[in-house]
């Protein structure tokens, strides 16, 4: 269920401008990798390569590799859809799909797939992956009304119900709790430590009492100016980064200097 | 920074048929209106030729024959476009800056309901109340006015006349008019009218420091676009015109220019042979003059709202 | 916004309102100059023995209204408040000038259509009716058919054109596209009538008529407007849904037809009701193609094909004997189609209010 990613020497070009550059990871199953660094520096960006989600950005393209458990997510011939089947994603702002119910937005992988699922396996499929967000108890006698009568928080966590429906191996959090409120925001990390037993997480963060607290590891990403390309500072363990980094820049920032 | 081209073929996904075909079908539906656009040049242009190079039964050329339809239009339109765009202009401030805010939606609605009316009516209400409404004035404007060339008498005894005709026209394109001018003066900056505003402007200063600087190229394309439609109207004018094909500036008489659209209404169910020729060839001339108004109306909204959608 | 409320109600002056007319200075001015238009124009019919004009009462009253605000706001106010008020009048002037023929127009259809709103006129074609009596049930059936047709052809094209537009055009193609769809909304309803006739001359020679060329031309005006509300309404679909889809693994087109489609349903449905409602009246392009005849005719694809605008057109314009009765018809006729006007605004408006999904944030 939970696969290693393996990023090599991967730049993202925005048309002919270098947005990101050089980056290499490696992160393992079954862990929570935290993404942080100033606004602009190309974490979202990286994020987004790890399951061709940049593709829907005109012009964006990348040069490099991802290997997901060995297999290069940009060999000739892989269709970004069934990449993106294994590899889901959290966005910043909750985004249910506003004209489902929220028992078929949970399904709506399913459903928006054609795929054929007898009823009583919806159920189930519902009923586990509600359970697996957190969400259950919350909304379990109101199934059928629409994902967007619920709270922020809910939301985000219906989000995460549906994109763990289709059974990834990794998640991706693009600043999943950036819209929320503070208690919100504690549900959604203790769901994190959580699907950590499950699923490889990678989540980008600008909240780095979050990022200490929830991941295993950390990638500080820096830019050195408008115009330049962001890169990758350094990649270690969250407590190393936190208490003892090898970089300045990196111990800079940690501490509230800049960004 | 580097310069980099991407690589065409490595990120080349095999793609789905269903993906392909979904976007071939969109793509032919809006290539399909490029062709109808060009099939509507082509199909007229073919049909014209006849009369546009042909010797006519009547006049010598098709010029001479289109020359006074065509006056007709633009001179029944230019008086439309006077008529309507101050007003538009008034009704499109008052909607926006003068009504109650919660009033004036439905206002702006009530505007709307003119444009929604289908014009074989206001062909109707123009022959049946506005025409003989009017025809006392025209008698007492040729009377009093007769000096002047536009009110040279005898006044028309119906009320067809080409000022009539225009009136109901500027009711027509006044919506169209108004509803783009409305949208604009919305879009005024708030900054800037608030700037005004705490300046100590009254609401006319504000209006003029920044509303209409603001609209200004706004104005003009709404009201070329408008003109564009009153060109091109056809009902009201060939039911409330009482026209002869003379070329002249009179308003209240009962001598009138004919309007293209108006002629090919009133004489194609019945026309054949080269008629029908010179008929479509009109409707060239006229699509024509449209097609160049409309353009140009479309050229300066695409320029003055560069930075203001997508 | 016109009148100040945030002058406090106390009889003791304040200092902010002084130098400034109460507010019902403005009221107690137009009442005035009212009155004083009812007498002129009620001396002026006196003395030339014509009957009482309420043109002529509203008019002058509204002219001495504006010279009165403007003499005494400068005098009271000062110049620059005075214009304020000056143009204030004139502003709702012009808005109330917009209403005359709105009103009057609706008034006149109703009165004069109501002469013939009855079960014959609905029920009955023209066929063998000489003077009065019959109907325009062949007429509406035309319009029906008409319409339905052309709405089969531009819905399609309408649609799947926004769709290239907004999920997949860049480039000279969806620029040139979008140019010329904003070029044909310009394009006179007689000149898509004489294209049409163009078409099917070649194919069915000289003098062709038929209801499906009615089609044609009326979808030639229907496919712009299909086309810009469309495009509007994708364009609201926030682009969060698509990812979300995409993230999902979910193909492009599953996702414009299962997400991007039934999130701007609503929208599009009211943008196609209004494009009907704006080519159900035409009547040009109609009179070119399809034609006009007395007879119930159901093929579209064969023969002249009467419709409603184009009935109201031919009766009025060309009366038998017994005038009335025709009269009549055509104006029962356009009482019928604002009718339908009207029912189709409406039912576009409550669609967009009742059927749009519930915006969560």
């Amino acid at each position: 269920m939970s696969k290693r990613i393996e990023v090599n020497d991967l730049d993202v070009y925005y048309g002919s401008f270098k947005a990101v550059e050089g980056v290499s990871v490696e992160i393992e199953p079954r862990s929570v990798t935290a993404f942080i660094g100033p606004s602009g520096c190309g974490k979202s960006t990286v994020l987004r390569t790890l399951n061709r989600m940049h593709e829907v950005i005109a012009g964006a393209w990348v040069d490099g590799e991802v290997l997901l458990d060995g297999a290069n997510l940009y060999g000739p011939g892989v269709d970004p859809v069934n990449v993106r089947r294994q590899i889901g994603m959290v966005f910043q702002r909750p985004n249910p799909f506003p004209t489902m119910s929220i028992r078929e937005n949970v399904l709506a992988g399913v459903l928006l797939n054609n795929r054929r699922m007898s009823r009583s396996d919806q159920d189930d499929l519902v009923e586990r992956s509600l359970r697996g967000a957190n969400l259950w108890n919350e909304v379990k006698d109101r199934l059928n009304i629409p994902g967007s009568g619920l709270s922020g928080g809910q939301q985000q966590r219906l989000c995460i119900a549906r994109a763990i429906a289709v059974s990834p191996d990794v998640l991706l959090m693009d600043e999943p709790c950036s819209a929320l409120d503070p208690i919100s925001t504690l549900a959604i990390e203790d769901l994190i430590e959580e699907l950590k037993q499950e699923y490889t997480i990678v989540i980008v963060t600008h909240n780095m009492q979050q990022a200490s607290r929830v991941s295993d590891k950390t990638a500080f990403f820096n830019i050195a100016g408008t115009g330049k390309p962001g890169k990758l500072i350094e990649f270690g363990e969250t407590t190393k980064m936190f208490s003892n980094p090898s970089v300045q820049a990196t111990e800079d920032y940690v501490s509230g200097r800049f960004g | 920074m580097t310069t980099a081209a991407p690589p065409a073929t490595r990120t080349a996904a095999p793609n789905r048929p269903a993906d392909v075909i979904f976007k071939a079908v969109s793509t032919t539906a809006g290539v399909l209106i490029l062709v109808a656009l060009a099939g509507v040049a082509i199909f007229l242009v073919a049909q014209a030729v006849p009369a546009i190079i042909g010797p006519l039964p009547e006049d010598d050329s098709f010029l001479a024959w289109v020359w006074p339809l065509t006056f007709g239009t633009l001179w029944s339109a230019f008086l439309a476009m006077l008529m309507a765009v101050p007003v538009a202009i008034a009704i499109a401030l008052f909607i926006t800056h003068f009504a109650p805010r919660r009033l004036a939606m439905g206002l702006g609605y009530l505007v709307d309901l003119l444009a929604a009316i289908p014009s074989v009516i206001y062909g109707l209400w123009g022959i049946a109340v506005l025409a003989p409404f009017l025809q006392p004035s025209y008698v007492w404007l040729a009377q009093n006015l007769g000096w002047l060339p536009l009110f040279t008498p005898p006044a028309s005894g119906t009320g067809r006349t080409v000022l009539t005709a225009s009136i109901v026209l500027a009711v027509m394109v006044l919506p169209i008019i108004t509803a783009l001018c409305r949208e604009i003066f919305l879009q005024t900056p708030r900054l800037n009218e608030e700037a005004a505003l705490a300046l100590g402007a009254t609401r006319w200063e504000m209006i003029t420091m920044a509303v209409l600087p603001h609209g200004r190229s706004g104005i003009i394309a709404s009201s070329i676009l408008g003109l564009g439609r009153a060109l091109g109207e056809t009902m009201a004018v060939a039911m409330v015109l009482a026209s002869s094909g003379a070329v002249t500036f009179v308003l209240v008489g009962s001598q009138n220019p004919s309007t293209i659209a108006a002629n090919i209404a009133l004489r194609f169910p019945e026309a054949h042979g080269l008629t029908v020729n010179m008929l479509i060839g009109s409707g060239l001339v006229l699509f024509a003059i449209t097609l160049i108004v409309n353009a140009v109306s479309r050229i300066i909204i695409a320029k003055t709202t560069v930075d203001g959608g997508r | 916004m016109t009148t100040t409320t945030t002058a406090p109600r106390r009889e003791t002056s304040n200092p902010l309102t002084a130098g400034q007319l109460p507010a019902w200075g403005p009221w107690a001015l137009l009442g005035v100059a009212v009155l004083i238009g009812a007498a002129v124009s009620g001396l002026v019919a006196g003395a030339s023995g014509t009957d009482f004009s309420i043109v002529s009462t509203v008019v002058i009253g509204y002219v001495i209204y504006l010279v009165a605000i403007t003499v005494v706001s400068q005098l009271i106010e000062g110049g620059r408040k005075a214009t304020d008020r000056l143009v204030t009048g004139v502003v709702v002037g012009a808005f109330a000038l917009a209403l005359v023929p709105l009103v009057s127009l609706i008034v006149t259809v109703v009165i004069n259509g109501a002469a013939r709103f009855d079960m014959t006129f609905f029920t009955w074609t023209m066929r063998n009716i000489v003077g009065e009596g019959g109907g325009v049930l062949h007429a509406i059936i035309g319009t029906l058919l008409v319409t339905l047709w052309a709405a089969i052809i531009s819905v399609p094209v309408g649609i799947f054109t926004a769709i290239y537009l907004v999920e997949y055009g860049k480039g000279a193609l969806s620029k040139a596209i979008t140019f010329f769809v904003d070029v044909m909304t310009g394009i006179p309803s007689i000149v898509a009538g004489l294209f049409a006739y163009a078409l099917f001359a070649l194919f069915a020679g000289e003098g062709v008529r038929s209801g499906f060329g009615g089609a044609v031309a009326l979808s030639l005006l229907m496919i712009p407007t299909v086309v810009r509300s469309t495009e509007e309404m994708l364009k609201l679909v926030p682009n969060d849904l698509r990812e979300a889809s995409l993230a999902l693994g979910v193909p492009k087109w599953l996702t414009i037809a299962k997400v991007v489609l039934p999130t701007a349903l609503a929208g599009i449905v009211t943008g196609v009701t209004l494009a009907i409602a704006r080519v159900i009246g035409e009547t040009a392009p109609l009179l070119i193609i399809a034609g006009f005849t007395t007879n119930m005719n159901y093929n579209v694809f064969d023969g002249r094909m009467m419709t409603l605008p184009v009935f109201a057109y031919n009766q009025y314009v060309s009366p038998g004997v017994q005038e009335q009765a025709y009269f009549d018809r055509a104006w029962t006729a356009a009482l019928v189609l604002i009718l339908i006007v009207m029912v189709l605004n409406v039912a576009a408006r409550l669609i967009a209010h009742f059927f749009a999904p519930k915006a969560g944030r």
